[in-house]
């Protein structure tokens, strides 16, 4: 019993912080009709500029809010250069142009910093690990990012549902034309939005740090699952990235913790062992086919 | 009629172009292609050995048995697909002799056939799946690293002799991961409480470490090559469980991934048949000059890359550059006639080396710099690879 709230603990740790991602790549297809391949590359940006800010300031919090800061410029400069003339482009050429974006970053990164993995470790106040209750400990780290993750998505969803440039994000969503109409900066908005979307991604991605590689090319690992989120969740919605991102977190996690003992109940051990671990590697895959086919919109389609 | 006769004439002359051009070029140069990860997360292992390449020519004052190098490179971007499509460039376009390289098991296994189908000599300095070192063997293919068992091999045996039992063992799911845990098994008697494939490339192994804590062992065996062994040690450290079960593994520490995990890797133990601090003068002298150059520790995917450049250069070297002649080219590797940075070896029936394999142990380094891998003793001496029974090769 024990292993299975941790193993939901951990499923939802992994769906928080796919969720940072999720939540500003569905706002930038959502609105701006946009698909961003570099979206990954704002999440390594972000971590790269956390372990560069730390050991300038050699302050953790600095490091953390000038990497916020640094990824939202960064990604205000890539929507105003590169990605503002292919808002009216199809999107085979968007998926090009931001493909070329993501070679681009890996080779700067890997020019500024190297192609070696980089040294980071969690602050000292956040290593080692909680007693929850009974026999469980849980590492401190993933605790704090399951709170900063649940923070960050009531605030987003306050901004979104309660704030006038929430109403725009949204009315810009349903009705892009409309809203540009009504006299409203969309130029502006879009850029806001994306900066915010990096701002998100860099979050997640200095979150990553401690915990995972940074190394060039972090980005792409991860882009894959954030992408079945948005599929799973409905593209442009919020509430969708959110549902999405815990939904698959939830699978992979508990896929891959209970699906081999599962199976050898059923098949012989030696059948679980091996259709266990490829089994477990597909199922998000396998939850997104199943989305597509029943509601091709996703769960929570954003034009309701 | 005279259209028709200068037709032919020069059709001839093109067609005997074509016939002389790879004959002379071959006999002006030495080509070898050099095929790697350079590009991605795993890009900086292709590195360390695209840079030992380059000292390895260095040393050789860029010519083999008289003839200058040319060395063309080739990323195979972590794909089997894309391996073999570079190779068939180099082969087809750049009319390589030697096809040398490859990291990865998977990529061996698709570029390996295309090099010898093509009568080419294929010299790995990596990856050693256990199909090319047993019943597919191939008289053309010769790897100068070793074969993917024999280093779990070696830690399989030490955790047996020192009377481990109760052990955990996890790798990710791909040929290598297979062989790995293969390999221990062979050599570790006592019992297994789990074997755990996980995904390639995977970052985030807290779902597996939970489970495996649930299962309390007696000590934990791994093998997560490159990034994925710096996140598994990190999240192992993270989750406290280092003190509680003690973790062995292969080829997860090494000179990449310490400076990256740094205090996260100490008193790690691994096995293997090289190390930077291995006592002879090849190697002294290999990791001296690669520190010079590059600034930084080798490491072994380096190590066995400059050696398959000398061990080109010795068949070079005893052919007299003559090239055509991949027999004797083969031959003269078999008698692994160099000075290698692991000192002397032999090769096997299956072109496959037989080796020491050594304990190393991450001890402190020098005050204000990362940890260093240390020898503490030799686990196996000339030690053979299971799959060499099953080669049909004879010489």
């Amino acid at each position: 019993m024990i292993l299975v709230i941790e193993q939901a603990l951990n499923g939802l740790q992994l769906g928080v912080m796919l969720f940072l991602l999720a939540a500003g790549l569905t706002l930038v297809f959502g609105i701006m009709n946009l698909v961003n391949l570099a979206h990954g590359s704002l999440y390594m940006v972000g971590a790269y500029l956390w372990v560069a800010f730390a050991q300038l300031t050699g302050s953790y919090v600095l490091g953390v809010v000038l990497a916020l800061a640094g990824a939202l410029v960064v990604g205000m400069l890539v929507e105003i250069i590169a990605l503002r003339t292919l808002y009216e482009r199809d999107h085979l050429d968007q998926v090009l142009a931001t493909f070329g974006l993501i070679l681009f970053f890996n080779e700067l990164v890997a020019i500024l910093w190297g192609r070696s993995a980089l040294y980071t470790s969690a602050p000292s106040w956040l290593s080692g690990h909680v007693e929850l209750f009974g026999d469980l400990r849980y590492p401190a780290y993933r605790l704090a990012t399951i709170a900063v993750g649940l923070a960050v998505a009531a605030l987003l969803w306050y901004v979104v549902a309660r704030t006038r440039l929430g109403m725009l994000v949204r009315a810009g969503a349903s009705n892009r034309t409309m809203v540009a109409a009504l006299g409203v900066n969309i130029r502006l908005l879009y850029t806001v939005v994306f900066g915010f979307g990096a701002a998100l991604a860099g979050l997640a991605g200095l979150m990553a740090g401690p915990i995972y590689v940074v190394e060039p090319g972090m980005g792409e690992q991860v882009l894959i699952q954030v992408f079945v989120v948005i599929v799973v969740g409905g593209i442009g919605s919020i509430r969708g990235a959110f549902a999405g991102a815990l939904i698959v977190g939830m699978v992979d996690t508990l896929g891959r913790a209970f699906l081999k003992p599962a199976l050898a109940t059923i098949w012989s051990p030696v059948v679980a062992d091996t259709a266990g671990p490829a089994l477990a590697s597909m199922l998000i895959y396998l939850l997104m086919a199943i989305v597509l086919a029943l509601r091709p919109e996703g769960l929570f389609p954003a034009r309701a | 009629m005279l259209r028709n006769a200068t037709h032919a004439v020069v059709v001839g002359a093109i067609a005997a172009l074509f016939a002389a051009a790879p004959a002379t070029a071959q006999q002006k140069s030495v080509k070898i292609g050099f095929i790697t990860t350079l590009s991605g997360p795993q890009g900086v292992i292709g590195e360390h050995m695209k840079n030992s390449v380059e000292l390895a020519l260095d040393h050789l004052g860029r010519k083999m048995g008289g003839l200058p190098v040319e060395v063309i490179y080739g990323d195979d971007q972590f794909k089997p697909d894309v391996g073999v499509q570079v190779a068939q460039e180099m082969l087809s376009k750049h009319q390589v002799d030697f096809v040398s390289g490859i990291i990865w098991s998977n990529v061996m296994m698709a570029v390996s056939p295309t090099v010898t189908s093509k009568g080419k000599i294929m010299v790995g300095t990596n990856a050693g799946p256990s199909p090319l070192a047993g019943a597919q063997c191939n008289k053309l293919h010769i790897n100068v690293s070793w074969q993917n068992d024999q280093t779990p091999e070696a830690m399989g045996k030490y955790m047996q002799d020192e009377g481990i039992n109760d052990v955990y063992i996890m790798a990710p799911n791909y040929q290598a991961g297979k062989d790995m845990l293969t390999g221990f098994k062979r050599y570790f008697k006592g019992r297994i409480v789990d074997e755990v494939y996980t995904k390639m490339g995977q970052s985030d192994y807290q779902a597996e470490l939970s489970q495996l804590r649930a299962k309390k062992p007696k000590a934990v065996f791994v093998f997560y090559p490159g990034g994925m062994g710096i996140s598994f040690l990190r999240q192992y450290s993270e989750a406290g469980l280092r003190s509680q079960f003690p973790l062995y593994s292969v080829y997860t520490v090494d000179e990449i991934t310490i400076p990256a995990v740094k205090h996260a890797a100490l008193g790690q133990i691994e096995t293997r048949y090289w190390s930077p601090d291995l006592k002879n003068a090849a190697n002294q002298k290999y990791v001296a000059d690669y520190r010079k150059k590059y600034g930084k520790w080798p490491v072994f995917y380096g190590a066995q890359s400059y050696d398959g450049m000398l061990l080109i250069d010795s068949a070079v070297r005893a052919t007299k550059g003559n090239l055509k002649d991949t027999d004797a080219l083969i031959r003269a590797m078999r008698k692994a006639d160099f000075s290698s940075i692991r000192g002397k070896f032999t090769f096997g029936n299956n072109n496959h080396p037989i080796q020491n394999f050594y304990l190393l142990k991450t001890v402190a380094g020098p005050a204000g710099q990362d940890p260093v891998m240390e020898i503490q003793k030799a686990v196996f001496t000339n030690h053979k690879d299971a799959y060499a029974g099953e080669c049909k090769l004879k010489w």
